[in-house]
């Protein structure tokens, strides 16, 4: 009974991450470039309901900011400046999931007030809708390659628990090296092979690619067991007996006995990846700017005077927590479940 | 039979190494571009100096006697040649690879410390309110990304300076006498090593208290237990022997992680270990650094797996008889 509600909860997180990070561009209010250069490291903006001399608003809003003259990057509240938040206004255009041209941004203020729930960073972008937009291209990283890893280790696994012999010999001592290296060495490795200037579209798949292609050996390997089991059920003997082709038997009556396999991998597979992608990316391999990416947002925080003076470009790396609770939960509860379901 | 596991063990290990090398060396030297691309870009170097240069390296060579010569050159404990460093790869990697070392021991005895007691007393809290909160502290510790585990400690030490913000050694104690210089070691030891623990703490927390939730669950113990022998005796002469089976083998897995987050931390907090001269080979596209710190982290990897065969080895009868 728990459980189920562990999973269903964790699925909902999931899902409501998804959603928010695929429709970035109506929920931010700005663009991910979007640069107010007047305005580097201004703190997150608070709302407010009550006026500065009392009174309630029923419409939240923010005061304006004016930068002090003598010091850099600090900030006064001016409570003379009210900026009401609106809902669904016209603002920067953007295209929904990346097709659909739209205007339309769930909230945002007038033109003469910045909203910043997550504060600025150095180029006074905001930070909320950086969030936002570095999600899409970091939950998708972790999407593709958790995809590639597992696919690519269903194919090689299923082969080599299937058919045995020397090929599974040889594919499992082939994983044996890729499993013999620390993975973020092993990154490295194939990252220093590849041409470090490219465009960003290039860098991004080439990052896929990598984390993808050098992941398949974990889930092969289990998948290789569930085959070698799966072979000598009866059904797939009988099906033999009737004549069966091998790659039918292994299409329709021994992979299928994976999935539980595949399931589990996909949701323990897909944070590391997310995690991979931040990491590289962070370290300066992944794409570059404007672009945003969970991992180019915290880059910042190597510099000490922004790790020491601006707590809020913490927050994207805090709000990352609650994704990978969600991930971890439902990895947990998938296991636990689909163990108890006999096949 | 027992000479011959070890022994199997050990031909196995030393053949992926050699397989892993040939695949490391090959992938890099295969690949697009080299070191003297930048210079490339120049119009003031002609294209024949470049050449030149190449076929100074040797860079212009074909794949198979380029790996036979590297393999020689391992052989004399150059490890090739560093084009950014202008020297061989191996001395430049021998303190690196020191520090690395030292930082991922001192981290892992460190987790395993923690781990122990804390599996142990979840496992005999299992079901109590007690062993809830360990259950939730060791989950929540996993959600943290690694990144922000990193940058949190690094914060630690910038805004309360009660330890160095990144380095091994402080510059003004070259000269010092050995008390001191161990003391500031330890200071700048202490973040990046506590750091690399909390990353693998909750695996391994995770792993022990099932290993022991399940040896106490086992017939014998209950029969123990009904012969009334005490709580703690059970605990430890029972029930830890047990589960420390399946934790060797979870020994060669720490490790793996440790030495992949070792190099985030090494970045991060600066310490001068394999990470950060990785990073830089990577960077500039010095291929022989990069295959040197790749077949070192494979070396030490599959070390620590055999450290853990050996283990098992000496504390489970029956693997030796088998």
């Amino acid at each position: 009974m728990k459980q189920r509600y562990k999973l269903r909860t964790a699925f909902i997180l999931l899902a409501a991450v998804h959603a928010a990070v695929v429709f970035a561009g109506f929920l931010a209010p700005y663009g991910f470039a979007d640069q107010d250069r007047e305005l580097p490291f201004a703190p997150p903006t608070r709302l407010h309901f009550f006026g500065a001399h009392g009174g309630f608003r029923p419409r939240p809003f923010v005061y304006g900011l004016a930068a002090d003259p003598s010091r850099p990057n600090v900030y006064t509240i001016d409570t003379a400046e009210e900026h009401p938040i609106h809902f669904f206004v016209a603002g920067a255009p953007y295209r929904i999931a990346g097709l659909i041209p739209a205007r339309i941004h769930f909230f945002g203020v007038e033109d003469s007030g910045r909203i910043l729930l997550f504060g600025s960073d150095a180029y006074g972008r905001d930070q909320f809708s950086r969030f936002l937009y570095g999600g899409q291209l970091s939950l998708l990283a972790g999407l593709l390659a958790a995809a590639i890893s597992v696919t690519m280790g269903m194919f090689f696994g299923g082969l080599a628990g299937f058919y045995g012999g020397w090929i599974d010999e040889a594919l499992m001592r082939g994983g044996d090296l890729f499993l013999a290296l620390p993975w973020l060495y092993l990154l490295f490795a194939v990252r220093a092979a590849l041409p470090l200037h490219v465009s960003q579209r290039q860098v991004f798949l080439l990052l896929v690619a990598v984390m993808g292609l050098l992941g398949w050996a974990r889930p092969a390997r289990l998948i290789r067991g569930v085959a070698l089991s799966a072979k000598e059920r009866n059904f797939v003997l009988a099906a033999r007996g009737f004549g069966a082709s091998n790659a039918y038997l292994l299409r329709r009556h021994v992979l299928p006995q994976a999935y539980s396999v595949v399931l589990t991998q996909l949701t323990l597979l897909i944070p590391q990846y997310i995690l991979a992608e931040v990491t590289l990316t962070f370290l300066g391999l992944g794409v570059g700017e404007p672009m945003a990416s969970w991992g180019s947002l915290l880059s910042s925080l190597q510099q000490y005077y922004v790790l020491a003076s601006y707590w809020w470009m913490f927050l994207p790396a805090l709000f990352l927590m609650p994704l990978f609770l969600a991930y971890f939960a439902a990895a947990d509860a998938l296991q636990e479940r689909l163990k108890a379901v006999p096949l | 039979m027992n000479a011959g596991y070890l022994g199997r063990r050990l031909i196995n290990a030393i053949l992926l190494l050699v397989g892993i090398s040939f695949f490391s060396f090959a992938l890099l030297q295969l690949a697009p571009g080299d070191f003297f691309d930048q210079m490339r870009m120049n119009p003031r170097i002609s294209a024949s100096t470049v050449e030149g240069l190449r076929a100074q390296y040797g860079l212009d060579r074909p794949l198979l006697l380029r790996y036979e010569r590297w393999l020689g050159s391992i052989l004399r404990g150059d490890l090739g040649f560093s084009l950014a460093y202008n020297s061989p790869v191996g001395p430049l990697l021998k303190a690196r690879a020191r520090n690395t070392l030292l930082l991922t021991a001192t981290a892992a005895l460190l987790a395993w410390a923690l781990a122990i007691p804390i599996g142990i007393s979840g496992a005999a809290s299992h079901g109590k309110w007690s062993g809830r909160i360990t259950g939730l502290a060791t989950s929540t510790l996993m959600t943290v990304p690694d990144l922000l585990l990193f940058l949190g400690l690094l914060l630690l030490a910038v805004r309360t300076g009660w330890f160095p913000a990144g380095g091994m050694i402080s510059p003004d104690l070259e000269n010092a006498d050995l008390w001191h210089q161990a003391k500031d070691l330890a200071l700048h030891l202490f973040l990046p090593s506590f750091g690399l623990a909390l990353v693998t703490l909750p695996t391994l927390v995770r792993h022990i208290r099932s290993a022991m939730i399940e040896a106490l669950h086992s017939p014998f113990v209950r029969a123990a237990r009904g012969h009334g022998i005490p709580r703690r005796r059970l605990l430890f002469r029972y029930a830890l022997p047990v589960a420390a089976n399946p934790l060797t083998s979870l020994f060669g897995f720490s490790v793996a992680t440790m030495l992949s987050a070792s190099l985030l931390v090494e970045v991060i907090l600066s310490w001068p270990g394999l990470g950060p001269l990785l990073l830089e080979a990577t960077l500039t596209k010095d291929i022989y650094v990069v295959v040197g710190i790749v077949m070192l982290s494979a070396v030490f990897l599959i070390a620590g797996n055999l450290l853990a065969d050996l283990l098992l080895f000496a504390s489970d009868p029956r693997i030796r008889v088998e």
